[in-house]
């Protein structure tokens, strides 16, 4: 019964989201995370659990979102009439057709042939999509419009919420035919082909078939996200299928967690989160992004989700308020550091002499105000190496099962 | 009519030989062991018969089928199995879905993407027979990775015969383990293989000599005997190639 429950919650919290954040914007970053979610998770059918590290998922998510911009074209033409709530499932089955044809031979081998095959076939998909100009529009992209069809129970999807229910209806049911794959004969041999590829031909399965049915999955996955797009966004450009998408949806995946079946939701709605609020106030994003990548590699190789997950033994012991106190006295120390080195880098990217800081104005050609920072996060460091023993040893002791401790 | 035949099999990596001309014929229900010092080339011949390699010349027939040269997965799914040396299992899964994973193609599942794991009644069924059969029923949900040395070897014993394959080939089956592992390893391969033909690569001569029905001997790839084990331990060509080379072996050390 618990896992219904789960599946209900979970449709009960996409439900109640867009009432709790109702402005514009959080509609629209609402959007880009049922979008990311699906897309993370059709990723992770290939690198979490078939093993196989694809530079180049971006070019199903972009062939099937270009597709599905052909369909709403076609609609507003009217060369024929559907609803637009089946665009998704357009973008998604070209997304397979392509998967399917690249598949045929990409997925031979997993290992550096694979993941180098993924990198030159994304390459190739994102030159080729500003040359062939009548498909992929050239530099500017192709739009289209996605009140033209027939409404939808009176919905036309003309506002931004509407789309999110489209959306969000779509990510559930991605989400659970994804989560249900993972419970099939296919799906399980993705794992065993993960683990040991000469093994399992030796129990019966081809390795390279068991490939690429995933492989075949994720593409159809990553178009219907696609499709989400073109239907959010009514816009695609080569940017959609190139390298730095294929980037992007890597990270989500990774930062995540890609042992976890929602670790790449989790990477999804916190990166998308990340993007549209860092973005918002620095032009720099993309140097914290990629920094928190290096720190989830080193720090956390199982994602946000491991990080979470590591706290089950102390949950279960109910330990778990031992470790309270020393997580804020380590946060604390570490918050101030990494502002503190933020602020350093700002100043220097920043070309005007006043430059304001959390609510600090400091001069950027000043002395005073970089001694002032250098100070401030050394005295940072050195208090955070005198926490980290104590949160080690808190950690030890939630992890431990005492004798006069027994639940 | 045997259910496996060798016949003038050949293989060679660039100009070297490993398997020179062998003819082997194995009856339904026998137990043969192949023997021989260290790079004979008992492992190759293993991989030769299960798919691993190609054969450079000559042909390998299973139930009156070419198997030479078809893949791993065509020559499994015909219904022969086999075990390796090096313990080779899913080591992420657990021991449960391991064995379960071994089950699948037998039970008819394929690549099927439309059934749920968990609604297979009987494949779970038979799933936890065989956790019972092989004594890993305490381990069920470890993975596979973390399973003491022992316990792998049952796991990778329990995949090999999971499909119910009609012939088995096991790899050093109880190599690298204590005389009281071994034993215990001999109990279960003979409950788990009744019935089946099997060959198997062993270099304990009293496991050997103990199960085998017929015995091999291979030496720089060519079969120099192959009989019951009374007359493969009073025949002089072996004594002199094979057991020779053990006695030398001990006095040089």
């Amino acid at each position: 019964m618990f896992k219904y429950a789960v599946w209900i919650l979970f449709a009960i919290v996409i439900l109640i989201l867009p009432q709790l954040f109702s402005s514009l914007l959080a509609v629209s970053i609402l959007n880009q995370m049922a979008i990311a979610i699906v897309f993370a998770l059709s990723y992770n059918m290939l690198l979490g659990q078939g093993g196989m590290l694809s530079f180049g998922h971006a070019v199903y998510f972009g062939l099937g979102g270009f597709m599905a911009v052909h369909a709403l074209l076609g609609i507003e033409e009217g060369d024929y009439s559907f609803s637009v709530t089946l665009i998704p499932l357009v973008g998604g089955l070209f997304g397979l057709l392509a998967a399917l044809f690249i598949g045929s031979f990409s997925t031979r081998k997993a290992g550096t042939v694979f993941a180098m095959i993924s990198l030159g076939v994304g390459e190739l998909i994102a030159a080729s999509s500003l040359i062939l100009v009548s498909f992929f529009g050239g530099e500017a992209g192709v739009s289209g419009d996605r009140t033209y069809g027939p409404t939808f129970f009176g919905y036309d999807f003309a506002q931004d919420l509407q789309v999110y229910y489209l959306a969000a209806a779509w990510m559930f049911i991605a989400t659970l035919a994804m989560y249900l794959f993972t419970q099939t004969p296919a799906g399980r041999m993705a794992n065993a082909v993960r683990d040991n590829p000469e093994r399992a031909e030796f129990i019966g399965y081809s390795a390279r078939r068991v490939r690429l049915i995933s492989f075949v999955m994720a593409g159809f996955f990553a178009g219907i996200a696609g499709g989400l797009f073109a239907v959010n966004y009514e816009i695609l450009t080569e940017q959609n299928l190139n390298a730095v998408t294929s980037g992007n949806v890597l990270l989500m995946a990774y930062i995540g967690g890609l042992g976890f079946f929602i670790g790449p939701m989790v990477g999804a709605v916190v990166l998308t989160l990340v993007n549209s609020v860092l973005s918002h106030y620095t032009s720099l994003w993309m140097l914290y992004l990629g920094i928190m990548f290096v720190l989830t590699v080193m720090f956390l190789p199982n994602g946000l989700t491991g990080f979470l997950m590591m706290h089950r033994t102390p949950w279960h012991l109910g330990k778990i308020r031992l470790l309270i106190k020393p997580y804020i006295l380590t946060a604390i120390p570490s918050a101030v550091f990494a502002l503190s080195l933020v602020a350093m880098v700002e100043m220097a990217h920043s070309n005007e002499e006043e430059f304001v800081f959390l609510g600090a104005t400091l001069n950027s050609h000043g002395l005073l105000s970089w001694g002032l920072l250098v100070a401030i996060a050394l005295l940072a460091y050195v208090a955070l190496r005198r926490t980290l023993p104590g949160l080690r040893e808190a950690w030890v002791h939630a992890n431990t099962i005492d004798a006069g401790d027994q639940r | 009519m045997s259910l496996l035949q060798l016949q003038g099999l050949n293989k060679q990596f660039g100009d070297t030989k490993i398997i020179r001309d062998v003819n082997l014929e194995i009856q339904a229900g026998e137990k043969h062991a192949i023997i021989g010092p260290n790079g004979a080339g008992k492992s190759t011949l293993f991989h030769l018969i299960s798919g691993r390699y190609s054969v450079s010349s000559g042909s390998i027939m299973f139930k009156g089928l070419p198997i030479h040269n078809r893949s791993p997965f065509e020559i499994t799914r015909l219904g022969l199995a086999r075990s390796f040396q090096v313990t080779n299992i899913f080591p992420l899964l657990s021991v449960f879905e391991n064995l379960r994973c071994a089950l699948l193609w037998s039970m008819g599942y394929r690549y099927s993407f439309w059934q749920l794991l968990g609604k297979a009644k009987a494949l779970n069924a038979r799933t936890e027979e065989l956790l019972e059969e092989i004594g890993l029923h305490a381990r069920r949900n470890l993975p596979a990775g973390e399973l003491a040395y022992a316990e792998q070897r049952a796991l990778e014993l329990g995949i090999a015969i999971a499909s119910g394959a009609e012939m088995i080939l096991l790899d050093e089956p109880v190599a690298g383990m204590s005389h009281t592992e071994a034993k215990n390893a001999v109990t279960l391969i003979n409950k788990v293989t009744a019935g089946k033909t099997l060959i198997m690569v062993e270099h304990d001569m009293n496991i050997v000599f103990d199960m085998a029905d017929r015995i091999s001997v291979l030496v720089y790839g060519e079969i120099i005997a192959s009989d019951v084990p009374s007359k493969i331990r009073g025949n002089p060509r072996v004594q002199e190639a094979y057991l020779g080379e053990v006695v030398q072996g001990s006095s040089d050390a």
